[in-house]
């Protein structure tokens, strides 16, 4: 399907998209078994009525400030761009409650749950990261809370595990499929298949069917909006680049949504090269996908010659995904943002490099971004850059035992 | 007669003779890709309908055993283009109505015109797509249409009225009932909600109504007896294939006769 580069744009730039359809462009919609449409036609209305309202936008705003520790730093990484000879600040979602940018949307989810009288909630999470920030809300607020995920994921994000399971949540172990985050996103879906009208599905990333991704959008995008005024402040005007790491797409349609309209603001998004270009080797989705549906929505996807769902391959765990958000989607065909990908390798390297110059540990997700970061100021030298440092890596340890530190043993 | 009209002829038939009709799921070569054929015909010999499960990858409306025989076809090769192949190649054909079930992706894979081209010469009557909901359908029920292939849409008991009607003005072949919210493969308890449900899709539907999602026995199929023009046999079907078992001797004792 082509698409007008230019009208699209400037459609999304109005405010056009996703369509009454929950379309961006040809992207997007509602792939889902005919049980759930009336749940998603109830989140649809409920979204229309509150998530703008002044109510809804007053709890929210309170419990992010007071409770998630918003607005996040922007942190100028003086020594890093020493090192990679660019000016490099970091959007730091590491430092908000639970240790990831997750917990904006997990916290809005959940009050807009409460609001539509959902009696429990369900979620799916990769690195785990999503399900400690919807275990946590759904504490916050009450409400009961069932984490699946993949067997293959509770076993390298193990401490997160622990962390769901204190914080009241109920652990499902997924061991169908490919045991990672696809799996469990296909088991949640099944829950909330069973029992459409009673539990609210609460999805961690830009994905899915109509209104997930804009909803996810909508929540996420006070990461760019704060990144914005901050380096204005900081720097007195707009930076050369924005940059984020990209699985399901999440932190990264967050942090470029207010700058989508900013035509002097080059805008990238990391995917996970993992291993390398060949099929099963990586979860670069927008570098090697063909358009398809899974999980709902009609976006780029990792698939064989039959539209079978590859597996996939990453070191991160929360960008170990063969979809993506039917908004990068679009983003990429306009050419509004460039999608790259970083290897296992280059994203191991972004981890030593924040932790030695920074005394930072980021997550290996949003080391893919360093490692994107690095290049980028390679290319640009004395160029300004924001980099969405989207969580904290204390959860990859299983992971950096077996690689980083095993290596220096 | 065009094709979708065969798959409401073989329905009315089997309510001439005073029972429901039987529609019978496989996944296409499960247990074993080249036992499909054989499995098709002893399955044929006792069921009205067929449906033919494509297996894929995420097969998110179902339960624990069509994702198992899905993986299982797929470790095979078991593909969308071979199921198509081995259709067309088959001689004599089957006399029972065929109908692909495929989640969407294969499809778009495939292309929704050569597929539209090629269901047709493999003598499929028609599709059924359980991720595809009515309002996102148009363009394969196109394509399907131009070639008198139903799209079979599909309804649950938490489908509201003014959209239950606008699915049945679009339905062919015959409305797939879906008596339980959850995936498939549960076993269904047939409470009189259940029963007052399909009376009331059935009042309004154009085409039978077949009910499917958890049937697994004969004490179910005589509780929906009256209030359904067929019903689906799935998860517990795909079972007795795994098991070995006879599926034309299981299914005729589904009915009540003795095995053929």
């Amino acid at each position: 399907m082509s698409v007008n580069a230019t009208d699209a744009l400037a459609d999304l730039t109005a405010g056009g998209m996703p369509d009454a359809h929950g379309r961006f462009g040809p992207f997007g919609g509602r792939y889902v078994p005919e049980t759930l449409i009336p749940a998603l036609e109830r989140l649809d209305a409920g979204v229309r009525e509150h998530l703008h309202a002044p109510p809804f936008q007053r709890e929210f705003a309170g419990e992010l400030s007071s409770w998630v520790g918003r607005p996040t730093a922007l942190t100028f990484a003086r020594r890093l761009s020493a090192e990679w000879g660019a000016r490099i600040w970091l959007k730091r979602e590491d430092l908000a409650h639970t240790g990831a940018h997750k917990i904006n949307n997990a916290l809005g989810q959940a009050l807009l749950a409460r609001r539509l009288g959902a009696r429990r909630i369900v979620a799916e999470t990769g690195a785990g990261q999503h399900g400690v920030a919807s275990a946590a809300a759904c504490a916050r607020l009450g409400l009961p809370c069932t984490v699946y995920m993949g067997s293959i994921d509770m076993e390298r994000q193990a401490p997160n595990v622990g962390r769901m399971r204190l914080l009241g949540a109920t652990v499902v172990a997924v061991a169908s499929g490919d045991r990672t985050l696809r799996a469990a996103i296909d088991e949640a879906l099944r829950d909330w298949v069973s029992d459409p009208t009673q539990t609210y599905y609460l999805l961690g990333s830009a994905v899915g069917p109509h209104p997930y991704p804009y909803l996810v959008r909508e929540l996420q995008a006070v990461i760019g909006r704060e990144a914005r005024a901050q380096i204005q402040e900081a720097e007195g005007r707009l930076p050369d680049a924005v940059m984020a790491c990209v699985g399901g797409g999440s932190n990264a349609i967050g942090m470029f949504h207010a700058f989508v309209p900013d035509a002097g603001v080059e805008i990238i998004g990391v995917e996970a090269g993992g291993r390398g270009t060949a099929l099963g080797g990586n979860a670069a989705t927008l570098s090697f996908g063909r358009p398809g549906v899974l999980h709902g929505s009609y976006s780029m996807l990792l698939q064989d010659a039959d539209g079978q769902i590859q597996e996939t391959h990453s070191v991160s765990a929360g960008l170990d995904y063969p979809g993506v958000g039917p908004e990068h989607a679009l983003l990429a065909r306009i050419g509004r943002v460039r999608y790259e990908s970083a290897s296992d390798e280059e994203a191991l390297e972004g981890v030593t490099a924040l932790c030695r110059f920074e005394g930072i540990l980021p997550a290996l997700e949003s080391a893919h971004a360093l490692a994107g970061a690095r290049r980028w100021a390679h290319a640009h030298p004395g160029g300004t850059l924001v980099v969405c440092l989207s969580g904290r890596g204390d959860k990859d340890m299983p992971t950096l035992q077996q690689t980083l530190l095993a290596e220096r043993a | 007669m065009n094709a979708h009209e065969r798959i409401g002829a073989a329905i009315a038939a089997a309510n001439a003779r005073g029972e429901p009709a039987l529609v019978a799921y496989l996944t296409a070569g499960f247990p074993r890709r080249e036992r499909f054929e054989a499995d098709l015909r002893r399955i044929a010999a006792a069921a009205d309908v067929i449906e033919i499960g494509v297996p894929f990858t995420d097969p998110m409306a179902d339960g624990v055993t069509v994702q198992r025989s899905s993986r299982i076809a797929l470790e095979q090769g078991v593909s969308l283009r071979w199921i198509l192949q081995t259709l067309e190649a088959m001689s004599p054909p089957v006399a029972a109505p065929l109908l692909l079930m495929s989640y969407l992706n294969p499809l778009l894979a495939f292309g929704l015109e050569p597929l539209a081209r090629a269901a047709e010469r493999a003598a499929v009557a028609g599709l059924i797509v359980p991720d595809l909901p009515f309002d996102e359908g148009d363009a394969l029920h196109e394509a399907l249409s131009a070639r008198g292939l139903a799209l079979v849409q599909m309804v649950t008991p938490v489908t509201p009225q003014e959209r239950l009607e606008r699915i049945c003005e679009r339905s062919r072949g015959f409305i797939y009932a879906v008596t339980a919210t959850g995936t498939t493969g549960r076993n269904l308890s047939v409470p009189v909600e259940v029963t007052d449900y399909l009376d009331r899709v059935r009042r309004q539907a154009p085409v039978p109504v077949c009910a499917g999602f958890g049937i697994r026995g004969r004490e179910q199929l005589e509780r929906l007896r009256g209030h359904v023009d067929g019903v689906i046999i799935g998860s517990a079907l795909v079972e007795v294939l795994e098991q070995g078992g006879d599926p034309t001797e299981w299914l005729c004792t589904l009915r009540g006769r003795a095995g053929v």
